[in-house]
């Protein structure tokens, strides 16, 4: 058993186990051998840096998709959930970051959603009350009025009344996914002393964290993965946040990564004390010629706003966004003309249109370029894409081809060839190795290389450290809004940055 | 390769259904002055189907296009009445139709309202400013060239193969077709439809290119009122109601998605061709008005399941 060879006093069978999952998304291994295991009346944090592959294991637990390798057991039974539904049924609920109550039903309605009291086709009003007041009181929320209707909850109340959904149909293992993300502190103490209400009651309970604090405050035993492997777990009392980060963040450089010497040139950009709509509060950062600035920070901490905003998709409220001479207004179409480019980090929805062929997706910001008078000629749009594709070794069967037909890694390429073909000076990359095999990723790591070697500035962000590391000149830490300063990359490790992140140093 | 098969998937279907007709009845359905009549028949739909593509292409729909029609009839109508000549009379027409989708465009960008929401009030706002400057009543006009339009050409004119409308309809066509493969703002019509986020990220001027979509949508709309009123040869403010869901129709056949980024000029036209040969074949048949209406509405959904279909097995 898993638990006894760490000499702890569990029992033989845990309620959950779940044996050498393996998960691999076409060439990505998602997952590798790994194991967890928890038992009733257990608090277990699921740690680990974004990527790490958190997500995906809970994603096979809750029967979003299946394991390719391993195997689960739930009570000391054979567990293999098809879809979310079964596992409910089973007895494992997981609550989303989006919480996914309808809006538009009472409290009561949606607690009972699917399994409402029926006499005949007739809803029997009293017994839903009853039950669904039963299970909020267990929560120890007895006094929420269960014929509201759920808009007019705050977010906190909302996260328990889908904690009350998940015990009232019987749930026993609750996985919580960061759900103190969009909590006051006053919150997320009602929110721990439920949870530990729900421990006593012998609920097993998963919770995925960023925040150390938090970690340590509620949670028995922690599980720390890396690279979708298990990389260390234990007591969380017994065990110093300090050697936690160090089993997230792992070894540092590898030769994965290029970097040829660099000299800094002209500024090519430089932002002063922006502002956006709620994030970055505060952001001040110079780009040169001939320079790699990486951004590091948690996610929600305000890095992807603060690119936005610099390229004009996000509204801002302060501070000046200066693009060589220019100083004025911002918007996507003006950044393109003064030689900005930005790869989103949403590669599905935002960065890329999956329907549309290669040659589209490349040409889109700076179709003038190819025709006069507001013509186009679809033959140069195809020989230059093909152009890329040679350059760039894109696997694919011609410029006509649809993106949605390619690898991840391969579609990352075609989101970075629309910046080479717009000739852009500054790169505004945004997670841009997330989600692509490490091939894929080393061939990026030398395009970056490359393009600072011919003088264009890049500003990249990445949840992954020894990218950051290994890559860039400088990195800047964004912490809750704010832009910390660029410090050369050589005077920062990874577990600094991971620290500085949390708010910790 | 799947993109070609794409677009012939209509073509078959009308060969087929025109192949059906003319051997269940070869005498009457197979003529040239049959087929001459049907593409008559089509000129006003397929028209406004031209403005339509380019619409549901950026991903929006219009559902005011019939009413846009009879208003663009009334308002010939009565400028042909003040003493304009037929030629400013059809730009005033065409100008109203503009408007129109001007107003449409900007209450979508600016509001950030629903098109469909949008157009559904335009759908009935329009049609009662029509019967307004009507004061509810067909208007005679004068007869000019404009009647002629749709007339099948005559003993010495059999060289001109088709009526004037119908080269008109062809000519636009092309223009439309040209206007979204090799022009920047139609590249970006597309690219709004496919990904508006992604269009945004590129720099691509989204709500102009939305105001320019349903300026189109009108426009078209608004010359097919031109086809339509010298087609009646009179302004009549109740005209083509419905048409809009026939105009769809033909789009849709024509293996335009819903979703936007898809969609070709060819396809819509075949799509409204297709719908002409259903209803002229029925008639052929001697079958009652009804049967044609399920005919019609059973090729609609067929056309999109086929298309679904297709997009599966890709």
């Amino acid at each position: 058993m898993v638990f006894n060879q760490q000499g702890s006093p569990d029992p033989p069978h845990p309620f959950l186990e779940m044996r050498g999952i393996g998960k691999k998304f076409e060439a990505t291994v998602a997952l590798d051998d790994v194991s967890l295991a928890i038992r009733k009346g257990e608090v277990v944090a699921l740690v680990g840096e974004n990527g790490a592959g958190k997500s995906t294991l809970m994603k096979i637990l809750s029967g979003v998709f299946p394991p390719d390798a391993g195997a689960m057991f739930l009570d000391g039974q054979p567990y293999h959930p098809r879809n979310p539904h079964e596992a409910r049924s089973r007895g494992v609920a997981m609550i989303y970051q989006e919480l996914s109550l309808a809006l538009h039903l009472s409290v009561a309605e949606n607690i009972l959603l699917g399994m409402e009291p029926l006499r005949g086709p007739f809803i029997r009003h009293p017994e839903m009350m009853r039950r669904a007041r039963e299970a909020l009181t267990r929560l120890g929320h007895g006094d929420l009025d269960p014929l509201l209707r759920a808009d007019r909850l705050p977010i906190a109340l909302r996260q328990v009344v889908e904690i009350a959904r998940a015990v009232a149909v019987g749930c026993r293992l609750l996985v919580l996914d960061e759900p103190t993300s969009s909590l006051t502190r006053d919150d997320v103490t009602r929110l721990f002393s439920l949870v530990r209400t729900l421990r006593e009651q012998g609920h097993a309970i998963i919770y995925i964290s960023h925040q150390l604090e938090e970690v340590k405050e509620i949670s028995d035993r922690f599980v720390v993965l890396r690279d979708g492997k298990n990389a260390g777990e234990g007591f969380t009392a017994a065990t110093p946040s300090s050697s936690v980060v160090s089993m997230m963040v792992g070894r540092e450089v590898s030769d994965l990564y290029t970097h040829s010497p660099r000299i800094p040139g002209e500024i090519l950009l430089h932002v002063e004390n922006l502002g956006g709509r709620s994030k970055p509060i505060h952001a001040t950062v110079t780009l040169r010629r001939g320079e790699v600035i990486g951004i590091a920070g948690l996610v929600g901490a305000g890095r992807t706003e603060f690119l936005r905003a610099v390229f004009g998709l996000d509204p801002v409220r302060q501070g000046v966004v200066r693009v060589g001479a220019y100083a004025g207004p911002a918007s996507p179409a003006r950044r393109w003309r003064q030689g900005v480019g930005m790869v989103s980090e949403d590669r599905n929805s935002e960065g890329l249109s999956a329907p549309s062929s290669l040659a589209d997706n490349i040409t889109l910001p700076r179709l003038e370029r190819f025709g006069r008078g507001g013509l186009v000629s679809p033959r140069r749009l195809r020989a230059r894409s093909q152009h890329w594709i040679e350059e760039l070794r894109i696997k694919c069967e011609g410029p006509r081809q649809r993106v949605a037909d390619l690898s991840g890694g391969n579609q990352q390429k075609v989101a970075i060839a629309r910046l080479l073909e717009a000739d852009v000076d500054v790169l505004l990359l945004d997670e841009p190795t997330r989600g692509i095999d490490i091939g894929a990723k080393a061939e990026i790591y030398r395009w970056i290389d490359r393009l600072s070697a011919q003088g264009k500035g890049i500003i990249m962000v990445s949840s992954y450290l020894p990218e950051l590391l290994g890559v860039c000149d400088r990195v800047a830490v964004m912490c809750r809004g704010t832009l910390n300063d660029a410090r050369p990359a050589a005077e920062v490790t990874g577990h600094s940055l991971m620290l500085e992140a949390l708010g910790g140093a | 390769m799947n993109g070609r098969f794409r677009k012939l998937g209509p073509v078959v279907g009308l060969v087929l259904v025109a192949a059906l007709f003319s051997a269940l009845r070869p005498a009457t359905f197979a003529s040239v002055e049959n087929f001459q009549l049907m593409l008559v028949q089509t000129a006003v739909v397929g028209t406004a189907a031209l403005g339509m593509t380019v619409v549901i292409i950026s991903g929006g729909i219009d559902l005011s296009v019939g009413s846009v029609i009879a208003l663009s009839t009334v308002v010939i109508a009565l400028l042909l009445n003040a003493g304009l000549t037929p030629f400013w009379a059809t730009a005033g027409g065409v100008g109203a139709g503009v408007c129109c989708g001007l107003l449409i465009g900007t209450l979508i960008t600016r509001l950030r309202l629903m098109p469909f929401i949008v157009t559904l009030g335009m759908w009935g706002a329009l049609r009662g400013a029509a019967k307004g400057l009507a004061s509810e009543q067909v208007i005679v006009a004068p007869a000019t060239w404009l009647n002629g339009l749709l007339n099948i050409p005559q003993q010495g004119q059999q060289w001109t193969l088709v009526p004037p409308g119908v080269w008109l309809m062809g000519v636009l066509a092309l223009g439309v077709a040209g206007f979204l493969r090799a022009t920047r703002p139609g590249l970006h019509v597309i690219a709004v439809g496919s990904n508006e986020l992604t269009a945004r990220l590129c720099g691509v001027p989204v709500n102009r290119t939305k105001l320019l979509v349903y300026l189109l949508g009108s426009g078209f709309a608004a010359i097919a009122g031109v086809l339509q009123f010298s087609y009646l040869t009179v302004g009549d403010p109740t005209t083509a109601a419905g048409m809009e869901l026939d105009v769809i129709a033909a789009v849709v056949i024509g293996g335009a998605s819903l979703n936007g980024g898809e969609g070709s000029v060819t396809g819509s036209l075949v799509g409204a061709l297709i719908m002409t040969v259903v209803a002229n074949g029925c008639t052929k048949l001697d079958m009652p008005n009804w049967v044609q209406e399920i005919v019609t509405g059973g090729i609609i959904v067929i056309a999109v399941a086929l298309d679904r279909l297709r997009h599966r097995k890709s």
